[in-house]
C-alpha cells in the first residue's frame, strides 16, 4: 500500500489528534481506530446507548448527471434506479462481467438525472475507472474531493440532528434532504453503517472541522473510531467489501438478493441490463454452492478473518470472513461463507482457531436487531 | 520480592525467591485495547523459555505471550476468564497471567529495570 508519507489526512485529521485518537493508515488515509480515554468497547456501546460522531470523510462521494444519467446507471448497477424518488437512497452493487462484486454503494436520487454516491475509500479509484468506461458519454462524472463525510449514529442522534437542523425529523430511513447548520451547506440522509438510527452528512471540507466540534458539544454525543464502526457494523450483520464481498463473490453467493430490484430479475420489466446480469440470474434460479451466513460462537474466543469451517467429520466447508468481540452481546460473532447446505440457521459446525477447534453455529443476522428510524 | 523487570516484548516479571509472577505491560494493554479473551497455559505444564505460553486477544487484534524464562506454571490467573478486561485496568496487579516455579538463576541481561523500559518504549514504539 501507499507508503508513510503519502497517507492522506481527513478535514478532520486536527481534531482526531486532539481528541487522543489513535491513527492508523486505512485505506490510504490517517484515520483513527479509536480514542483515548475511551476505547472500542466504550466507543461502541456509546453508540448504542447514545449518539456518535463517525469521521468517513475517506469514503468516495461522487455525482452523476447528464440526460441520460438514469439509464446509464441502471447499465452498471442491478437496481430500478427510476423508481427512486427525489431524495430517497438505495445500497446498490457495482457487479463484474463475471457476476462477482466490485464495490457496494449507496445512490442518492438527487434530480430526475442526477444522483449522489458514496463508495469505499479503498475502491475509490477503481469505481471512478469503472464508472468511466461505462457512462461514456451518457452521463458525466464528478469528484466530490472538497466535501467531508462525518455520520451522526445512535438512538440520540436525532435530539441532536433536530437541534441542528429540524427539518431532519421528517426524515426515514434511506432519504436525506438539503439543510444549513451555522451557515454550512449540508446534505444530510438519515441512513448509517451502525444498525442504528442516524444520520450522514456531506459538507464542505472547510467547515467539517466548524460542525464536527458542534456536534461533539451535545453532551451525548462522542467521537468514535474506525474499531467501533466495525463491531457495531458486524453486530448489524451488515458486509464490509474486500473482506465478506469482493470480485471472486457473487450479489447470490453473498446473500444480498434482495438488493437486485424485482424489475431487474428474470421476468421483470427491466430484466438484466447489468454487468454480469447474465450469472447472477442464472445463479438466483439455480442456486449457488455457497452462501454467507452469520456465526454465534460457544465461549469467549474470537474467531477471526480467515478461520476455517468444518462439519462434524472434520471436512472443509467454509472461510470466516469477518469476526470477532460482540460488545453488545459480550460474546464473539462472525460471518463467512459455507457450503450452501450447511447455511441453514442451527447447523453445528467448528472454527480452526490456532488448529483448535471452536464449537459454531449457523445464526440469523442481524446479531443485535437494527433500529432503523422508518417513520 | 524485587522491582518488576520488563522484556523488550512488553511483559513484566516479579520475582519472588524461585517464583516469577508474569503479566503484560500497561504501555501493552493501551496497544492492545479491550482485552476480551485471554488463554492461560495449564499448571503443571513446563514452559521453555520463549515458548508460547499464553494468548490474548483483544477487540481488533490476537498476540501470544512467550515465556521469559523456564519454568513451570504453578499457578494461573483463574480471573481473567470471566472478566479478561482486568489486563486492561490493572496490568501490572490483579491483571497478572502466571506464575512459575525456576530452577536455578533467574537473570537475563536483557531485561530492564522499570525507567530502562520507559525509555525503551519512548525510543522504540
Amino acid at each position: 500500500m501507499s507508503s508513510e508519507n503519502n497517507v492522506l489526512k481527513t478535514p478532520l485529521y486536527d481534531l482526531h489528534m486532539e481528541l487522543g485518537g489513535k491513527m492508523v493508515p486505512f485505506a490510504g488515509y490517517h484515520m483513527p481506530v479509536q480514542y483515548k480515554g475511551m476505547g472500542i468497547i466504550k466507543e461502541h456501546q456509546q453508540v448504542r446507548a447514545q449518539a456518535g460522531l463517525f469521521d468517513v470523510s475517506h469514503m468516495g462521494q461522487l455525482i452523476i448527471e447528464g440526460e441520460n444519467a438514469t439509464r446509464a446507471l441502471e447499465a452498471i448497477v442491478p437496481v430500478d434506479i427510476d423508481a427512486l424518488g427525489l431524495n430517497k437512497q438505495t445500497y446498490a452493487l457495482f457487479t463484474s462481467e463475471a457476476g462477482g462484486i466490485l464495490d457496494d454503494l449507496i445512490v442518492t436520487r438527487w434530480g430526475k438525472e442526477q444522483y449522489f454516491l458514496v463508495v469505499n475509500a479503498a475502491c475509490k479509484d477503481q469505481d471512478v475507472a469503472h464508472l468511466q468506461q461505462h457512462l461514456g458519454a451518457q452521463a458525466e462524472l464528478s469528484l466530490l474531493n472538497d466535501q467531508a463525510l462525518m455520520a451522526l449514529q445512535g438512538p440520540t442522534a436525532k435530539d441532536v440532528m433536530g437541534e441542528l437542523a429540524p427539518q431532519t425529523s421528517e426524515l426515514v430511513f434511506m432519504s436525506g434532504c438539503r439543510a444549513v447548520i451555522e451557515g454550512v451547506e449540508c446534505y444530510i440522509t438519515r441512513s448509517g453503517y451502525t444498525g442504528e438510527d442516524g444520520f450522514e452528512i456531506s459538507l464542505p471540507a472547510a467547515q467539517a472541522d466548524k460542525i464536527a466540534r458542534l456536534i461533539l458539544a451535545f453532551g451525548q454525543v462522542e467521537a468514535i473510531g474506525l474499531g467501533a464502526r466495525d463491531s457495531l457494523r458486524l453486530e448489524a450483520g451488515l458486509c464490509l467489501y474486500g473482506h465478506d464481498l469482493d470480485n471472486e463473490t457473487s450479489p447470490i453467493e453473498g446473500a444480498l438478493n434482495w438488493s437486485i430490484s424485482k424489475t431487474r430479475r428474470t421476468g421483470g420489466a427491466k430484466e438484466g441490463g447489468f454487468p454480469g446480469a447474465d450469472v447472477i440470474l442464472a445463479q438466483m434460479a439455480n442456486g449457488v454452492s455457497r452462501k454467507r451466513v452469520g456465526l454465534s460462537i460457544d465461549g469467549r474466543v474470537p474467531v477471526r478473518e480467515g478461520a476455517q469451517l468444518l462439519n462434524a467429520e472434520g471436512q472443509l466447508v467454509g472461510q470466516v470472513t469477518s469476526g470477532g468481540f460482540a460488545p453488545s452481546l459480550n460474546a464473539p460473532v462472525a460471518m463467512g461463507y459455507v457450503a450452501t447446505e450447511y447455511a441453514k440457521e442451527g447447523v453445528q459446525l467448528s472454527a480452526l482457531v490456532r488448529d483448535k477447534p471452536v464449537a459454531v453455529q449457523v445464526a440469523k443476522m442481524p446479531f443485535v436487531a437494527q433500529r432503523y428510524f422508518r417513520g | 520480592m524485587s522491582a518488576l523487570k520488563f522484556t523488550k516484548a512488553h511483559e513484566w516479571l516479579s520475582i519472588d525467591g524461585d517464583l516469577v509472577t508474569i503479566g503484560i505491560t500497561n504501555f501493552a494493554q493501551e496497544q492492545l485495547g479491550d482485552v476480551v479473551f485471554v488463554e492461560l497455559p495449564e499448571e503443571g505444564r513446563q514452559l521453555l523459555e520463549g515458548e508460547e505460553a499464553a494468548v490474548i486477544e483483544s477487540v481488533k487484534a490476537a498476540g501470544e505471550i512467550n515465556a521469559p524464562l523456564a519454568g513451570t506454571v504453578v499457578a494461573i490467573n483463574e480471573t481473567l476468564a470471566d472478566a479478561p478486561d482486568t489486563v486492561n485496568q490493572d496490568p501490572t496487579g490483579a491483571g497478572w497471567f502466571f506464575k512459575l516455579r525456576v530452577e536455578g538463576d533467574i537473570e537475563n541481561d536483557e531485561w530492564l529495570d522499570d525507567e530502562a523500559y520507559n525509555r525503551y518504549v519512548e525510543d522504540e514504539c
